[in-house]
């Protein structure tokens, strides 16, 4: 029973068939009620705002929004990130929430036909997506900050850097997207292994080292989307 | 299957997971090190010190993660198995 509730299946999805595209049914009902929480968090945060001593959910919000426009600004600078606020804190609240979701909520009691519910980011498309985000975030922002200029930092300093340079625009995401979802991926096996061989108590440390990797991992995430974007707008 | 291809495989996840945990293994132990260094020197950084840490440590953990990826794509998503 307690392996059922930990059980990985790695491959299996519940296929939709969409338009003529086929999507992980899985993966979206998850991503789904993310976006939900998200909204309606930040959405019941902002109503009735009061400008004197801020309280309840309005003191989390803006605690919240303190801590994302603080990596934004470490990374991006002080006079260019505000307008990268937004990205940023999208990313990692994403990321955030989708991997607790996951790792906090016992999805496997609901059964599937086919696939099984677990954090969104475990799945590669789902990184991949993020990570192509970012991708075309800095080059949107480097081009609108130098214009063509911005190609200049292909032959930086040496023009015999320019393989190198090239090759940095695929690494960088290929990085951030394997990063999120072996890590992700990761906590899920170990759990489920562990919880095959020792069923009681052994599991929760690891369990508990899991949650918070997963927040090391988003922080880790939107600090590199945001370095990427203010290493190309400097 | 191909047996053979199915029993290199296993080797050859086996192999990518381990190879990849040697290299961060020995990189986050200095790391640690450094950072208890530090904080003997100067307690009154220990925030600081604490989140660069967390940061690089989780760096050097996405190297194994790529081994593991490739492990994971070798058991389960083997491109060779026809």
């Amino acid at each position: 029973m307690f392996f059922s509730l930990a059980g990985v299946e790695v491959g299996t999805h519940l296929y939709w068939n969409f338009a003529g595209l086929t999507v992980h049914g899985q993966v979206l009902i998850i991503t789904w009620i993310v976006i939900a929480i998200i909204l309606s968090i930040t959405i019941l945060g902002t109503r009735n705002l009061e400008k004197e001593v801020p309280k309840g959910l309005q003191n989390f919000v803006e605690y919240l929004f303190e801590y994302i426009s603080n990596i934004a600004k470490d990374q991006i600078g002080e006079h260019e990130y505000r307008p990268w606020v937004p990205f940023v804190g999208t990313l990692f609240l994403f990321i955030f929430v989708s991997n607790w979701l996951g790792a906090l909520i016992p999805w496997k009691l609901i059964h599937l036909p086919e696939g099984e519910l677990a954090a969104p980011t475990n799945d590669i498309n789902t990184t991949v997506a993020l990570s192509l985000l970012t991708s075309i975030s800095y080059f949107y922002g480097g081009l609108k900050a130098k214009g063509l200029g911005f190609f200049a930092r292909y032959i930086s300093p040496t023009p015999i850097f320019l393989p190198i340079n090239i090759l940095e625009d695929f690494t960088k995401p290929l990085s951030l997207s394997f990063r999120l979802f072996g890590n992700i991926l990761a906590d899920e096996i170990v759990v489920s292994v562990l919880c095959l061989l020792v069923p009681l108590f052994i599991p929760l440390p690891v369990m508990v080292l899991g949650i918070f990797a997963s927040s090391v991992q988003a922080l880790v995430f939107s600090t590199l989307s945001a370095a990427y974007i203010g290493e190309s707008i400097e | 299957m191909n047996p053979i291809i199915s029993g290199a495989s296993v080797i050859a996840a086996g192999l990518a997971i381990g190879l990849a945990a040697i290299g961060p293994g020995i990189g986050q132990g200095t790391a640690a090190a450094q950072a208890v260094e530090g904080l003997a020197r100067q307690p009154e950084a220990e925030g600081k010190i604490r989140g660069t840490l967390l940061l690089s440590l989780a760096f050097m953990e996405s190297l194994t993660i790529y081994g593991l990826v490739v492990a994971l794509c070798l058991l389960f998503a083997n491109p060779f198995i026809g």
